[in-house]
């Protein structure tokens, strides 16, 4: 027989805070629940909010790790909360919103806005060759491996992390972050996509783009879906410098 | 009264709103889409295994096309299906899927020589044409003749999910995230918008459009156990029904997905069983050809879910604390394809279960999954008794999954549904006797109605508790409305429902703070998820016969006789505590392929009176030879090209069948 030992009971400390309630001020509150097997946060901050704290403001989507949706700090570092196991954690458990990210209540962040700003600005959509495309026709092929490593690259989720966790982000407003030189990555590799060097470097070749990483690679550390973040920023950066020194 | 005008008003910012709103949009329509969430974080982004469409390019593939891709949808579908709709699908899927790859999308692709591929338990070496290489592949899914599912590894819906959510901010299109519409605007024939509430503020404002849309996706948290994500509440499908107007179409068909992850409900995909996975009970034996020798593990969902309960009942299942479950088991595909085809999966496993299914088994059960019911639109996608009111993917019932949705099909259904209704709803806002006039006093009495409503709710002391309620209701959902069902159970679940109703008129918030207030948000929602629930509750239990997904133990035929049609609910008044519901016949007379055996699952049924003149008719045109090729042959049995928008009509070119 399997050892039975005592379910911990976990202290909950949440950043709380509505900017829309007047005179509101952030502070830390204290949750007490029982852990159960197998509770991620997304069952603990839901049963948290059902039994004992009805206001308690947080986003859950898919709870499968694949919306990104529920990052935020956890303990101190970004992560995706629907994932995160609270045996992996201590008794303790600390949750403040994303940083950087406009803040709704809570542990609920505005990263729909600014992610929907990054695409805008580095125009995160294949420009296609000619618009018209003729559907009763084969596709255009494209080579398995080369498919393969634009996915790697595509798998982006937009959660946030990487910015929350970027020292350029703190202090730079209109940096475009880990998630937005990516998709620069991205595309650039995308045969489909008539766009030059010489585009991109409109878009990143300055201090709110490549240029602006310190290399300090928190993105990288933190990002959930294990995206090559280093290599790519590093790649890119180079890619721009040699753009920049051409002409 | 804050009021905000466009053209053509998206409710839902999944694959269909967006797809949608991007083709009334280069139609030169104003298009603004509300979305519960960014629409990046739609449920559309959980779908993994891939989208059905009949490029035929892998070798397993060959042979496929169009008329295939109809006969399997229709089995799937119990001949619940429109067989017109189901064509219109099927031959705008291919399409679909190569403007996506035009998009963006990284399709897996074709590699041409041998590869190694697990089929029924068995290493096998396929060898791949060298003329596809390159081009979109497919992999096995259930239900399916031949491979016809393209993916992107398991990210499928991620995939085109991003691409289209991109494509819609190239073409300018608003998305307003975090706004929930209450209620259609609509004056008892015309649908003129949605009062919507702004989930952030609190602000409760009016959306007035030419034409309006639910693209909300299905309703799988009215039960306990489901792989939809937490916005899936089918608030979509009620504030359609609310109208008492427009009415919802076989809600009781509701799908239950075999490989949910035990306990956890989240989704591992069909592809598992599609690449050559394996159901495998307690003691290690693979239960499914004992069931199903022809089609074992890839028979139908709803099959192979039953099956599975119908194997635990019999006490082969593995017993945990949380209950009893069965195995999945991948390992046999090796660690390769598991780290570059199933990394979802693999992911999901390693955080949620905490085993590398590599070399371990995965604990499964069935879990609910999709909605096929929805709301009940012509094959434009317009609703044929609230005019303006359209709907698209899974929250619209156009109908092309009857009773039972095949794997592969719903992700297609978004794209192919919202190029094909973007279409018919850009030609309505065209005409101009469809231009709205705004009629104000209207407007602002349902956004007084409304308001008064969330006043109440707030305004209550000692109300009851709304998440109480709504646990309630998930319970005997998942305890009476599931896979088997029966008369009792059922009647349990309409009077325990009716009785909840009553009690959820009469819910309470503990917090008024101004802002986001989750509380308030279950407090309005769960009124409206109780209507849903009775609608599917009510109407299993009025469905005497079994088809498809709803399983009747006490009525296990399929009964074509008296059962060949379509439930429609309405919700006719405030104070009802049932839907009204009436038929709609389907006519085996008009049917390119009539109803008869799936090719797995029950083999009795009982047949239609004109079946049997029908498939004879079917027959003697094939036997004659006078129609000519396949196209022309099809063309004969019955015509659709004329139902589709005209920029998607014609052949889709192959491989193996060049224009």
């Amino acid at each position: 027989m399997a050892e039975v030992k005592a379910a911990r009971t976990l202290t909950f400390k949440i950043l709380r805070y509505n900017p829309r309630v007047p005179g509101d001020k952030p502070r830390l509150q204290s949750y007490q629940l029982e852990e159960a097997d197998g509770m991620t946060l997304f069952i603990a901050l839901n049963e948290i909010r059902d039994k004992q704290d009805a206001s308690l403001a947080f986003d859950f989507v898919c709870r499968a790790g694949i919306c990104g949706s529920c990052a935020m700090t956890i303990d101190g570092r970004p992560g995706l909360a629907c994932r995160t196991l609270t045996k992996n954690l201590g008794a303790e458990i600390t949750l403040a919103p994303l940083p950087v990210f406009e803040l709704i209540a809570d542990l609920s962040v505005d990263t729909g806005k600014w992610m929907r700003g990054m695409s805008e600005r580095l125009q995160t959509w294949v420009h296609m060759k000619q618009e018209e495309i003729d559907l009763k026709r084969i596709e255009d092929r494209m080579d398995p491996d080369l498919a393969e490593e634009i996915f790697e690259l595509d798998r982006c989720i937009e959660c946030g992390c990487c910015v929350a966790g970027c020292g350029t982000a703190r202090m730079r407003e209109d940096f475009v972050g880990a998630v937005g030189l990516n998709k620069v990555a991205r595309f650039r590799l995308d045969p489909r996509d008539k766009r030059t060097d010489d585009d991109y470097y409109e878009l990143v070749g300055d201090d709110a783009g490549v240029f602006g990483c310190m290399s300090l690679l928190g993105c990288h550390d933190v990002c959930p879906k294990q995206l090559p973040l280093q290599t790519q920023i590093a790649f890119l950066r180079r890619k721009m410098v040699l753009q920049g020194t051409k002409g | 009264m804050k009021v905000i005008y466009t053209d053509v008003l998206v409710i839902g910012g999944g694959l269909a709103g967006l797809r949608l709103a991007i083709g009334a949009k280069r139609r030169g329509h104003d298009a603004i889409i509300l979305s519960l969430v960014p629409a990046k974080r739609s449920h559309s982004k959980a779908a993994q295994g891939g989208m059905q469409a009949s490029l035929a390019n892998v070798t397993k593939g060959q042979g496929d096309n169009e008329d295939v891709h109809f006969e399997d949808t229709v089995r799937g579908s119990d001949w619940g299906a429109d067989q017109e709709v189901v064509r219109m699908f099927v031959n705008t899927s291919p399409k679909a899927v190569r403007e996506l790859a035009a998009w963006g999308v990284p399709w897996s692709r074709v590699r041409k020589g041998d590869r190694q591929v697990v089929i029924n338990g068995q290493k096998v070496t396929i060898t791949e044409r060298d003329e596809a290489h390159g081009t979109v592949a497919q992999r096995d899914f259930g239900g399916t003749k031949k491979w016809r599912t393209c993916y992107v590894a398991d990210a499928t819906g991620h995939a085109m999910l991003t691409a289209v959510a991109d494509r819609a901010i190239a073409e300018s299109i608003p998305v307003h995230e975090r706004m929930e519409a209450l209620a259609l605007i609509h004056d008892g024939g015309r649908c003129l918008g949605a009062v919507v509430r702004n989930l952030v503020t609190g602000e409760v404002l009016a959306y007035v459009a030419k034409a309006t849309a639910i693209a909300t996706g299905g309703a799988g948290r009215l039960y306990r156990n489901t792989t939809n994500a937490v916005i899936c509440e089918g608030i979509g499908h009620a504030i359609a029904m609310e109208t008492g107007v427009a009415a919802l179409g076989n809600m009781e068909a509701v799908q239950f997905h075999p490989t949910a992850i035990f306990p956890a409900g989240i989704l591992v995909t069909e592809g598992c069983r599609g690449d050559g996975g394996l159901l495998k009970d307690a003691s290690g034996h693979r239960f499914m050809p004992d069931y199903e020798p022809e089609k074992k593990e890839l028979a139908s969902r709803d099959v192979v879910s039953r099956r599975m309960e119908e194997h635990i009942k019999k006490g082969n299942g593995a017993k945990s604390r949380f209950g009893e479950h069965l195995w999945l088991d991948i390992t046999l595909l090796g660690e390769h394809h598991i780290h570059h085809n199933l990394r979802e999966v693999w992911d999901i496993c390693h955080y949620f279960l905490g085993v590398d299914p590599v070399k371990d088994l995965i604990a499964v059960r069935p879990a609910q999954h999709y909605t096929m019911g929805g709301v009940r639109t012509k094959p434009t996608g317009e609703s044929p008794t609230l005019k303006g009111l359209f709907a698209a993917g899974e929250a619209a019932c156009w109908d092309m999954h009857g009773f039972n949705r095949l794997g592969g099909n719903s992700v297609a259904e978004t794209v192919v549904a919202g190029m094909i209704v973007g279409e018919f709803i850009a030609d309505f806002c065209d005409k101009s006797e469809n231009a709205a006039t705004v009629p104000v006093g209207l407007v602002q009495e349902f956004v007084e109605r409304e308001k008064a409503k969330l006043d109440e709710i707030v305004n209550r002391r000692n109300g009851e508790d709304p998440s109480a309620i709504k646990l309630e209701m998930q319970d005997l959902m998942t305890a009476n409305v599931g896979i088997f069902r029966t008369g009792p159970e059922l009647q349990a679940a309409v009077d325990g429902l009716q009785k909840l109703l009553a009690r959820a008129r009469n819910v309470g918030v503990r917090s008024s703070a101004p802002g986001p207030n989750p509380e308030l948000v279950t407090a309005y929602r769960v009124q409206k998820m109780i209507r849903l629930a009775l609608t599917i509750a009510y109407g299993a239990l009025t469905r005497t016969e079994s088809r498809g997904a709803h399983f009747r133990s006490d009525y296990p035929r399929r009964n074509d006789a008296e059962w060949l049609k379509r439930t429609l609910a309405t919700w006719k008044g405030d104070s009802d505590t049932l839907p009204t519901l009436n038929y709609e016949p389907l006519d085996p007379r008009r049917m390119e392929l009539p109803p008869g055996w799936r090719g797995y699952g029950a083999k009795d049924y009982i047949d239609h009176p004109d079946t049997p003149a029908r498939a004879a008719e079917i027959e003697k045109i094939k036997a004659s030879g006078a129609a000519g090729d396949r196209i022309a042959l099809q063309r004969a049995l019955m015509p659709y090209d004329h139902l589709l928008p005209p920029v998607l009509r014609g052949r889709n070119e192959r491989i193996d069948e060049p224009l």
